[in-house]
Protein backbone atom coordinates (compact mmCIF):
# COMPACT_ATOMS: atom_id res chain seq x y z
CA UNK A 1 0.00 0.00 0.00
CA UNK A 2 1.26 3.59 -1.30
CA UNK A 3 2.07 5.77 1.78
CA UNK A 4 -0.32 8.87 1.98
CA UNK A 5 0.84 12.46 2.29
CA UNK A 6 -0.36 16.10 2.89
CA UNK A 7 0.80 18.01 -0.62
CA UNK A 8 -1.78 20.89 0.11
CA UNK A 9 -3.89 22.28 3.29
CA UNK A 10 -4.91 25.43 4.93
CA UNK A 11 -7.72 27.05 6.83
CA UNK A 12 -9.75 29.93 6.74
CA UNK A 13 -9.73 32.66 9.85
CA UNK A 14 -12.56 31.30 12.04
CA UNK A 15 -15.24 33.47 12.72
CA UNK A 16 -18.56 34.42 12.48
CA UNK A 17 -20.43 34.50 8.58
CA UNK A 18 -24.31 34.59 9.27
CA UNK A 19 -24.36 36.04 5.47
CA UNK A 20 -22.48 33.53 3.85
CA UNK A 21 -23.33 30.27 2.78
CA UNK A 22 -22.09 26.56 4.01
CA UNK A 23 -20.77 25.98 0.69
CA UNK A 24 -19.46 29.00 0.23
CA UNK A 25 -17.51 28.89 3.72
CA UNK A 26 -16.60 25.38 2.40
CA UNK A 27 -15.48 26.54 -1.17
CA UNK A 28 -12.95 29.48 0.39
CA UNK A 29 -10.91 26.63 2.56
CA UNK A 30 -10.59 23.94 -0.70
CA UNK A 31 -9.04 26.44 -2.85
CA UNK A 32 -6.56 27.53 -0.46
CA UNK A 33 -5.72 23.96 -0.27
CA UNK A 34 -5.21 23.34 -3.78
CA UNK A 35 -3.54 26.82 -4.19
CA UNK A 36 -1.05 25.15 -1.35
CA UNK A 37 -0.85 21.73 -3.02
CA UNK A 38 -0.09 23.83 -6.41
CA UNK A 39 -2.86 21.96 -8.30
CA UNK A 40 -6.59 22.73 -9.46
CA UNK A 41 -10.03 20.86 -9.19
CA UNK A 42 -9.25 19.30 -12.30
CA UNK A 43 -6.04 17.73 -10.72
CA UNK A 44 -8.43 16.03 -8.02
CA UNK A 45 -10.01 12.35 -8.25
CA UNK A 46 -12.46 12.63 -5.92
CA UNK A 47 -13.61 14.32 -3.33
CA UNK A 48 -14.46 13.82 0.66
CA UNK A 49 -16.48 16.76 2.55
CA UNK A 50 -17.26 16.58 6.09
CA UNK A 51 -20.40 18.55 7.74
CA UNK A 52 -22.58 17.94 10.32
CA UNK A 53 -25.55 20.71 10.02
CA UNK A 54 -26.32 20.58 6.59
CA UNK A 55 -25.32 16.73 6.71
CA UNK A 56 -28.31 15.85 4.56
CA UNK A 57 -27.79 18.37 1.60
CA UNK A 58 -24.83 17.42 -0.02
CA UNK A 59 -22.08 19.97 0.85
CA UNK A 60 -19.70 18.47 -1.07
CA UNK A 61 -21.17 18.62 -4.28
CA UNK A 62 -22.76 22.28 -3.26
CA UNK A 63 -18.66 23.11 -2.76
CA UNK A 64 -17.84 21.34 -6.23
CA UNK A 65 -20.58 23.35 -8.17
CA UNK A 66 -18.96 26.82 -6.55
CA UNK A 67 -15.62 26.30 -7.55
CA UNK A 68 -15.71 23.35 -10.92
CA UNK A 69 -18.10 20.48 -11.31
CA UNK A 70 -15.54 18.01 -12.98
CA UNK A 71 -18.19 14.97 -11.87
CA UNK A 72 -15.75 13.32 -9.54
CA UNK A 73 -17.00 10.77 -7.02
CA UNK A 74 -18.03 12.80 -3.68
CA UNK A 75 -18.66 11.68 -0.48
CA UNK A 76 -20.28 13.68 2.58
CA UNK A 77 -19.67 12.56 5.99
CA UNK A 78 -20.94 13.38 9.30
CA UNK A 79 -19.57 11.79 12.26
CA UNK A 80 -20.31 14.65 15.03
CA UNK A 81 -17.35 16.05 15.66
CA UNK A 82 -14.91 13.97 14.51
CA UNK A 83 -16.73 14.60 11.12
CA UNK A 84 -13.31 17.06 9.51
CA UNK A 85 -11.63 13.79 10.22
CA UNK A 86 -13.50 11.51 9.32
CA UNK A 87 -13.84 12.82 5.76
CA UNK A 88 -9.64 13.41 6.13
CA UNK A 89 -9.10 9.69 6.92
CA UNK A 90 -11.86 8.61 4.30
CA UNK A 91 -9.33 10.69 1.50
CA UNK A 92 -6.68 8.58 3.29
CA UNK A 93 -7.98 5.31 2.95
CA UNK A 94 -9.01 5.47 -0.80
CA UNK A 95 -5.65 6.18 -1.49
CA UNK A 96 -4.02 3.87 0.51
CA UNK A 97 -6.84 1.26 -1.31
CA UNK A 98 -5.08 1.86 -4.48
CA UNK A 99 -8.09 3.44 -5.81
CA UNK A 100 -6.90 7.41 -6.45
CA UNK A 101 -3.50 9.36 -6.59
CA UNK A 102 -5.21 13.10 -5.47
CA UNK A 103 -7.83 13.77 -3.63
CA UNK A 104 -9.44 16.48 -1.52
CA UNK A 105 -10.88 16.78 1.81
CA UNK A 106 -13.02 19.25 2.85
CA UNK A 107 -14.37 20.21 6.32
CA UNK A 108 -16.73 23.07 7.05
CA UNK A 109 -19.58 24.35 9.60
CA UNK A 110 -21.62 27.48 9.88
CA UNK A 111 -22.53 27.25 13.79
CA UNK A 112 -24.69 30.19 15.30
CA UNK A 113 -23.88 31.10 19.05
CA UNK A 114 -25.46 29.14 21.86
CA UNK A 115 -25.88 25.64 23.99
CA UNK A 116 -25.21 22.89 22.62
CA UNK A 117 -26.88 19.22 23.72
CA UNK A 118 -29.58 19.01 25.86
CA UNK A 119 -31.16 15.93 27.66
CA UNK A 120 -33.26 13.81 26.15
CA UNK A 121 -36.00 14.48 22.90
CA UNK A 122 -38.81 12.85 21.46
CA UNK A 123 -42.81 12.14 23.00
CA UNK A 124 -44.02 14.26 26.02
CA UNK A 125 -42.36 16.98 28.26
CA UNK A 126 -38.56 18.14 27.60
CA UNK A 127 -35.91 16.10 29.67
CA UNK A 128 -33.40 18.83 30.11
CA UNK A 129 -33.01 20.01 33.66
CA UNK A 130 -35.12 17.04 34.29
CA UNK A 131 -33.17 14.63 34.03
CA UNK A 132 -29.58 16.00 34.98
CA UNK A 133 -28.10 18.03 31.78
CA UNK A 134 -27.61 16.92 28.51
CA UNK A 135 -25.66 20.16 27.84
CA UNK A 136 -22.18 19.80 26.29
CA UNK A 137 -20.90 21.80 29.26
CA UNK A 138 -22.30 19.33 31.26
CA UNK A 139 -21.41 16.36 29.69
CA UNK A 140 -17.82 17.06 29.77
CA UNK A 141 -17.77 18.84 33.08
CA UNK A 142 -19.50 15.32 34.24
CA UNK A 143 -16.87 13.95 32.51
CA UNK A 144 -13.58 16.25 34.48
CA UNK A 145 -15.71 15.78 37.73
CA UNK A 146 -14.87 11.85 37.14
CA UNK A 147 -11.46 12.94 36.95
CA UNK A 148 -11.45 15.17 40.02
CA UNK A 149 -13.09 12.02 41.60
CA UNK A 150 -9.82 9.91 41.33
CA UNK A 151 -7.03 12.47 41.03
CA UNK A 152 -7.87 14.79 43.18
CA UNK A 153 -7.69 17.58 39.82
CA UNK A 154 -9.10 21.21 40.82
CA UNK A 155 -10.99 23.88 39.37
CA UNK A 156 -8.18 25.99 39.24
CA UNK A 157 -5.98 23.51 37.17
CA UNK A 158 -9.10 22.92 34.83
CA UNK A 159 -8.72 26.61 34.38
CA UNK A 160 -5.14 26.83 33.65
CA UNK A 161 -5.93 24.67 30.42
CA UNK A 162 -8.28 27.80 29.49
CA UNK A 163 -5.23 30.26 30.08
CA UNK A 164 -2.61 28.18 28.18
CA UNK A 165 -4.93 27.58 24.94
CA UNK A 166 -5.97 31.60 25.08
CA UNK A 167 -2.80 32.33 25.64
CA UNK A 168 -1.30 30.09 22.34
CA UNK A 169 -4.10 31.76 20.31
CA UNK A 170 -2.65 35.35 20.56
CA UNK A 171 -0.16 33.87 18.61
CA UNK A 172 -1.92 32.51 15.99
CA UNK A 173 -3.83 35.17 13.39
CA UNK A 174 -6.60 32.23 11.95
CA UNK A 175 -7.86 31.93 15.63
CA UNK A 176 -11.37 33.50 16.47
CA UNK A 177 -10.10 35.21 19.24
CA UNK A 178 -6.50 36.78 20.15
CA UNK A 179 -6.75 37.78 23.79
CA UNK A 180 -5.10 37.25 26.91
CA UNK A 181 -7.15 35.66 29.72
CA UNK A 182 -5.17 35.51 33.14
CA UNK A 183 -6.43 32.83 35.26
CA UNK A 184 -8.64 35.28 38.02
CA UNK A 185 -10.36 36.00 34.51
CA UNK A 186 -10.69 32.56 33.40
CA UNK A 187 -11.88 31.79 37.05
CA UNK A 188 -14.47 34.17 37.95
CA UNK A 189 -16.24 34.46 33.82
CA UNK A 190 -19.85 33.28 34.15
CA UNK A 191 -19.90 29.47 35.56
CA UNK A 192 -21.74 27.49 32.54
CA UNK A 193 -21.91 24.32 34.61
CA UNK A 194 -19.43 23.42 37.22
CA UNK A 195 -16.09 23.51 36.83
CA UNK A 196 -16.31 24.40 33.21
CA UNK A 197 -17.01 28.82 33.19
CA UNK A 198 -17.29 30.34 30.09
CA UNK A 199 -14.08 30.70 28.88
CA UNK A 200 -13.48 26.95 29.81
CA UNK A 201 -15.84 26.53 26.81
CA UNK A 202 -15.10 26.05 23.04
CA UNK A 203 -16.07 28.70 20.95
CA UNK A 204 -18.95 28.41 18.68
CA UNK A 205 -18.00 29.61 15.37
CA UNK A 206 -18.16 28.96 11.35
CA UNK A 207 -14.99 28.08 9.68
CA UNK A 208 -14.01 25.41 7.04
CA UNK A 209 -10.39 23.74 6.62
CA UNK A 210 -9.32 22.07 3.52
CA UNK A 211 -6.07 19.43 2.72
CA UNK A 212 -5.00 17.74 -0.91
CA UNK A 213 -4.04 14.37 -0.15
CA UNK A 214 -1.64 12.54 -2.42
CA UNK A 215 -0.24 8.98 -3.08
CA UNK A 216 3.30 8.25 -2.61
CA UNK A 217 3.74 8.52 -6.47
CA UNK A 218 2.02 11.49 -7.00
CA UNK A 219 4.09 13.39 -4.27
CA UNK A 220 7.55 12.36 -5.61
CA UNK A 221 6.44 13.33 -9.09
CA UNK A 222 5.39 17.11 -7.47
CA UNK A 223 8.10 17.34 -4.92
CA UNK A 224 8.47 16.75 -1.53
CA UNK A 225 9.37 19.83 -0.53
CA UNK A 226 6.15 20.74 1.46
CA UNK A 227 4.73 17.32 1.53
CA UNK A 228 3.85 16.12 5.34
CA UNK A 229 3.80 12.11 5.65
CA UNK A 230 0.75 10.78 7.44
CA UNK A 231 2.10 8.11 9.70
CA UNK A 232 -0.93 6.91 11.27
CA UNK A 233 -5.00 7.52 10.80
CA UNK A 234 -6.81 5.35 13.18
CA UNK A 235 -10.48 5.82 14.34
CA UNK A 236 -12.86 3.78 17.35
CA UNK A 237 -16.29 4.18 18.49
CA UNK A 238 -17.00 3.62 22.08
CA UNK A 239 -16.04 0.07 23.48
CA UNK A 240 -18.77 -0.96 25.82
CA UNK A 241 -17.75 0.44 29.05
CA UNK A 242 -20.19 -0.09 32.42
CA UNK A 243 -21.48 3.89 32.28
CA UNK A 244 -20.95 4.69 28.82
CA UNK A 245 -24.86 4.87 27.93
CA UNK A 246 -25.53 6.75 30.62
CA UNK A 247 -22.30 9.49 30.85
CA UNK A 248 -20.95 9.41 27.58
CA UNK A 249 -16.93 7.87 27.67
CA UNK A 250 -14.74 9.64 25.71
CA UNK A 251 -11.98 7.97 27.48
CA UNK A 252 -12.28 4.62 26.38
CA UNK A 253 -12.15 5.29 22.77
CA UNK A 254 -9.14 7.67 22.42
CA UNK A 255 -7.44 4.87 24.42
CA UNK A 256 -8.69 2.67 21.88
CA UNK A 257 -7.60 5.03 19.00
CA UNK A 258 -4.42 6.16 20.40
CA UNK A 259 -3.03 2.69 21.08
CA UNK A 260 -4.02 2.08 16.92
CA UNK A 261 -2.24 5.18 15.66
CA UNK A 262 0.75 4.15 17.96
CA UNK A 263 1.55 1.02 16.49
CA UNK A 264 0.39 1.72 12.83
CA UNK A 265 2.85 4.83 13.08
CA UNK A 266 5.53 2.00 14.91
CA UNK A 267 6.43 5.72 17.36
CA UNK A 268 5.40 5.98 21.14
CA UNK A 269 3.54 9.57 22.98
CA UNK A 270 7.53 10.31 23.66
CA UNK A 271 8.18 10.64 20.14
CA UNK A 272 5.65 13.38 19.49
CA UNK A 273 6.71 16.98 19.48
CA UNK A 274 3.08 18.43 19.61
CA UNK A 275 -0.15 17.97 19.71
CA UNK A 276 -3.80 19.37 18.43
CA UNK A 277 -6.45 17.80 21.04
CA UNK A 278 -10.03 17.60 21.36
CA UNK A 279 -10.20 20.45 23.87
CA UNK A 280 -14.16 21.15 23.70
CA UNK A 281 -14.22 22.13 27.57
CA UNK A 282 -11.14 22.43 29.27
CA UNK A 283 -12.23 19.37 30.93
CA UNK A 284 -11.80 17.34 28.20
CA UNK A 285 -8.21 18.87 27.38
CA UNK A 286 -7.36 17.27 30.62
CA UNK A 287 -8.50 13.59 30.53
CA UNK A 288 -7.05 13.81 27.17
CA UNK A 289 -2.92 13.90 28.12
CA UNK A 290 -3.54 10.40 30.00
CA UNK A 291 -5.91 8.89 27.38
CA UNK A 292 -3.20 10.02 24.22
CA UNK A 293 -0.04 8.56 26.79
CA UNK A 294 1.20 11.99 27.12
CA UNK A 295 1.62 11.56 30.99
CA UNK A 296 0.68 8.38 33.18
CA UNK A 297 -2.92 8.49 34.63
CA UNK A 298 -3.63 10.50 37.27
CA UNK A 299 -0.57 13.11 36.21
CA UNK A 300 -2.56 15.39 34.19
CA UNK A 301 -2.98 18.03 36.14
CA UNK A 302 0.98 18.18 36.85
CA UNK A 303 1.41 18.13 33.73
CA UNK A 304 -0.88 21.54 33.23
CA UNK A 305 0.96 22.77 36.32
CA UNK A 306 4.29 22.23 35.57
CA UNK A 307 3.69 23.98 31.92
CA UNK A 308 4.72 20.95 30.23
CA UNK A 309 2.13 21.19 27.54
CA UNK A 310 2.63 24.93 26.93
CA UNK A 311 4.67 26.17 23.86
CA UNK A 312 8.43 25.66 25.02
CA UNK A 313 7.35 22.64 27.34
CA UNK A 314 8.21 18.91 26.47
CA UNK A 315 4.56 18.54 24.79
CA UNK A 316 2.76 21.38 23.78
CA UNK A 317 -0.86 20.83 23.45
CA UNK A 318 -2.96 22.86 21.63
CA UNK A 319 -0.63 25.73 20.20
CA UNK A 320 -3.37 26.84 17.87
CA UNK A 321 -5.22 28.09 20.76
CA UNK A 322 -7.10 25.11 20.62
CA UNK A 323 -11.32 24.66 20.20
CA UNK A 324 -11.02 27.08 23.27
CA UNK A 325 -10.17 29.51 21.32
CA UNK A 326 -9.07 29.44 17.72
CA UNK A 327 -13.10 28.01 17.72
CA UNK A 328 -14.61 25.21 17.01
CA UNK A 329 -16.39 24.68 13.50
CA UNK A 330 -17.45 20.84 14.51
CA UNK A 331 -17.20 19.74 10.49
CA UNK A 332 -14.02 21.96 9.81
CA UNK A 333 -12.13 21.45 13.32
CA UNK A 334 -10.62 17.51 12.43
CA UNK A 335 -8.81 19.07 9.12
CA UNK A 336 -8.27 22.70 11.23
CA UNK A 337 -6.21 20.50 13.27
CA UNK A 338 -4.30 18.73 10.68
CA UNK A 339 -3.42 22.22 9.33
CA UNK A 340 -1.98 23.13 12.61
CA UNK A 341 0.21 20.11 12.76
CA UNK A 342 1.40 20.34 9.42
CA UNK A 343 2.16 23.78 9.84
CA UNK A 344 5.00 23.27 12.14
CA UNK A 345 6.16 20.66 10.56
CA UNK A 346 6.61 22.90 7.86
CA UNK A 347 8.24 25.29 9.65
CA UNK A 348 6.38 27.64 8.85
CA UNK A 349 4.11 28.45 11.94
CA UNK A 350 5.94 31.83 13.01
CA UNK A 351 5.71 33.55 16.63
CA UNK A 352 4.15 29.99 17.87
CA UNK A 353 6.41 27.35 16.22
CA UNK A 354 7.37 24.27 17.81
CA UNK A 355 11.27 24.33 17.14
CA UNK A 356 12.50 21.25 14.93
CA UNK A 357 8.94 19.63 15.32
CA UNK A 358 9.33 16.35 13.37
CA UNK A 359 6.45 14.52 14.49
CA UNK A 360 2.93 15.71 15.45
CA UNK A 361 -0.49 14.19 16.03
CA UNK A 362 -3.88 15.50 16.13
CA UNK A 363 -6.87 13.96 17.84
CA UNK A 364 -11.08 14.78 17.78
CA UNK A 365 -13.99 13.04 19.68
CA UNK A 366 -17.32 13.14 18.07
CA UNK A 367 -20.20 12.42 20.63
CA UNK A 368 -21.75 9.21 20.65
CA UNK A 369 -18.92 8.56 19.97
CA UNK A 370 -16.11 8.83 17.55
CA UNK A 371 -12.45 9.06 18.00
CA UNK A 372 -10.61 9.87 15.20
CA UNK A 373 -6.47 10.28 15.32
CA UNK A 374 -3.75 11.17 13.26
CA UNK A 375 0.05 11.05 13.24
CA UNK A 376 1.98 13.55 11.04
CA UNK A 377 5.59 13.40 9.62
CA UNK A 378 8.11 15.75 8.81
CA UNK A 379 9.46 15.11 5.50
CA UNK B 1 -55.77 13.09 28.85
CA UNK B 2 -54.87 11.54 31.47
CA UNK B 3 -56.02 11.26 34.42
CA UNK B 4 -53.17 9.82 36.36
CA UNK B 5 -49.25 11.14 35.37
CA UNK B 6 -47.65 9.62 32.61
CA UNK B 7 -43.92 8.44 33.10
CA UNK B 8 -41.48 10.74 32.26
CA UNK B 9 -39.09 8.22 30.04
CA UNK B 10 -39.91 4.47 29.11
CA UNK B 11 -38.40 3.02 32.24
CA UNK B 12 -40.22 4.84 35.18
CA UNK B 13 -42.68 1.95 35.30
CA UNK B 14 -45.94 3.12 37.69
CA UNK B 15 -47.78 -0.57 38.57
CA UNK B 16 -51.50 0.31 39.00
CA UNK B 17 -50.86 -1.41 42.06
CA UNK B 18 -47.64 -0.49 43.82
CA UNK B 19 -44.82 2.11 43.94
CA UNK B 20 -43.22 3.37 41.02
CA UNK B 21 -39.75 1.84 40.40
CA UNK B 22 -36.91 2.03 37.14
CA UNK B 23 -36.75 -1.11 35.05
CA UNK B 24 -33.94 -2.22 33.71
CA UNK B 25 -32.40 -5.13 31.47
CA UNK B 26 -30.22 -7.41 32.53
CA UNK B 27 -28.39 -10.11 30.28
CA UNK B 28 -28.29 -13.36 31.53
CA UNK B 29 -24.97 -14.26 30.21
CA UNK B 30 -23.10 -11.65 31.56
CA UNK B 31 -24.81 -9.43 34.41
CA UNK B 32 -24.70 -6.23 32.43
CA UNK B 33 -27.54 -3.90 33.24
CA UNK B 34 -29.10 -1.11 30.64
CA UNK B 35 -31.98 1.16 31.31
CA UNK B 36 -34.82 0.47 28.78
CA UNK B 37 -35.61 -2.82 26.71
CA UNK B 38 -33.04 -4.25 24.43
CA UNK B 39 -32.98 -8.34 23.14
CA UNK B 40 -28.66 -7.60 22.62
CA UNK B 41 -26.23 -7.50 24.67
CA UNK B 42 -23.82 -4.37 23.94
CA UNK B 43 -21.17 -6.07 26.21
CA UNK B 44 -21.02 -9.55 25.64
CA UNK B 45 -23.25 -9.59 21.95
CA UNK B 46 -25.20 -12.09 23.88
CA UNK B 47 -28.55 -12.18 22.29
CA UNK B 48 -31.90 -12.71 23.84
CA UNK B 49 -30.58 -13.63 27.09
CA UNK B 50 -32.48 -9.69 28.72
CA UNK B 51 -35.19 -9.92 31.12
CA UNK B 52 -36.49 -6.79 32.98
CA UNK B 53 -35.54 -6.10 36.51
CA UNK B 54 -36.29 -3.72 38.80
CA UNK B 55 -33.46 -1.81 39.64
CA UNK B 56 -32.59 -0.66 43.16
CA UNK B 57 -33.92 2.55 44.96
CA UNK B 58 -29.92 3.28 46.69
CA UNK B 59 -26.73 3.84 45.38
CA UNK B 60 -23.75 5.80 45.18
CA UNK B 61 -22.79 9.07 43.50
CA UNK B 62 -20.53 8.43 40.91
CA UNK B 63 -19.62 12.35 39.08
CA UNK B 64 -22.47 15.81 39.00
CA UNK B 65 -21.94 18.85 37.92
CA UNK B 66 -23.64 21.68 38.97
CA UNK B 67 -25.60 23.81 36.22
CA UNK B 68 -25.52 27.28 35.95
CA UNK B 69 -26.42 27.92 32.45
CA UNK B 70 -29.36 25.69 30.20
CA UNK B 71 -31.85 26.51 28.17
CA UNK B 72 -34.28 28.98 28.35
CA UNK B 73 -36.75 28.47 30.87
CA UNK B 74 -35.06 25.84 33.12
CA UNK B 75 -34.47 26.89 35.95
CA UNK B 76 -30.78 26.78 37.73
CA UNK B 77 -28.86 26.32 39.59
CA UNK B 78 -29.69 22.81 39.86
CA UNK B 79 -27.26 18.81 40.07
CA UNK B 80 -27.11 16.80 37.33
CA UNK B 81 -25.54 13.92 38.90
CA UNK B 82 -24.60 10.29 37.58
CA UNK B 83 -25.52 7.46 40.12
CA UNK B 84 -24.71 3.68 40.23
CA UNK B 85 -27.33 1.87 41.96
CA UNK B 86 -26.66 -0.75 44.44
CA UNK B 87 -26.90 -4.10 42.42
CA UNK B 88 -26.22 -2.58 38.84
CA UNK B 89 -27.70 -0.13 36.57
CA UNK B 90 -26.31 3.57 36.10
CA UNK B 91 -28.55 6.51 35.92
CA UNK B 92 -28.29 10.25 35.79
CA UNK B 93 -31.11 12.30 37.06
CA UNK B 94 -31.39 15.37 39.06
CA UNK B 95 -29.85 15.44 42.79
CA UNK B 96 -32.49 17.52 44.88
CA UNK B 97 -32.66 18.43 48.45
CA UNK B 98 -28.99 19.62 48.68
CA UNK B 99 -27.52 22.70 48.00
CA UNK B 100 -26.31 23.59 44.64
CA UNK B 101 -22.60 24.00 45.94
CA UNK B 102 -20.14 21.91 44.55
CA UNK B 103 -18.13 22.22 48.12
CA UNK B 104 -20.83 20.82 49.65
CA UNK B 105 -21.56 17.49 47.80
CA UNK B 106 -19.46 14.27 47.95
CA UNK B 107 -18.12 11.72 45.48
CA UNK B 108 -19.51 8.16 47.26
CA UNK B 109 -22.22 9.80 48.77
CA UNK B 110 -25.16 7.27 49.39
CA UNK B 111 -28.16 8.42 47.18
CA UNK B 112 -31.53 7.00 47.29
CA UNK B 113 -34.28 7.32 44.53
CA UNK B 114 -37.85 9.93 45.08
CA UNK B 115 -40.48 9.68 42.43
CA UNK B 116 -42.14 13.35 42.21
CA UNK B 117 -44.14 15.38 39.72
CA UNK B 118 -42.07 16.33 36.68
CA UNK B 119 -41.29 20.00 37.86
CA UNK B 120 -44.91 21.35 36.28
CA UNK B 121 -44.07 20.02 32.91
CA UNK B 122 -47.26 19.26 30.78
CA UNK B 123 -47.42 17.89 27.40
CA UNK B 124 -49.50 19.71 24.89
CA UNK B 125 -52.48 17.18 25.62
CA UNK B 126 -52.00 18.90 29.20
CA UNK B 127 -50.99 15.67 30.62
CA UNK B 128 -48.70 15.81 34.11
CA UNK B 129 -45.66 13.22 34.46
CA UNK B 130 -44.07 11.71 37.43
CA UNK B 131 -40.18 11.48 37.03
CA UNK B 132 -37.96 10.39 39.38
CA UNK B 133 -34.66 12.29 41.29
CA UNK B 134 -31.71 11.61 43.35
CA UNK B 135 -31.80 12.84 47.10
CA UNK B 136 -29.22 12.29 49.75
CA UNK B 137 -30.20 9.09 51.50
Amino acid sequence: MSDVYVLGVDMIKFGRFPDRTVPNIGAEAALMALDDAGLTIKDMQAMYCGNLGQANAMVGQRILQEIGQTGIPVVNCANACATGATAFREAWMSIKAGMYDVVLAVGVEQMGKGLLGGAGGGDGIPKEGLLGSGTMPCVFAEAGMEHSKEHGTTFEQFAKISVKNHHHSTMNPKAMYQIETPLDVVMNAEMISYPNTKLMCSVNVDGSAAAVLVSEKKAKELGMKRAVKVRASAMASDPYTDRDLVMPDVNACTRLAAEQAYEMAGVGPEDINLVELHDCFATAEMLHYENLGLCKDGEAGKMIDEGHVELGGKVPVNVSGGLLSKGHPLGATGIANIYEVCTHLRGEAGERQVEGAKLGMTHVIGLGTACGIHILEKV
Amino acid sequence: MSEKSLPAVGYLKIPDDGNPYLEGHKCGNCGAVFLGERSVCSKCFARDKMSAVKLQETGVLHSFSVVYRSFPGIDVPYVSAIVDLDGGGTVKGNLINIEPDPEKIDFGMKVKLTYQDALGRKDKEGNSYLSYFFEPA
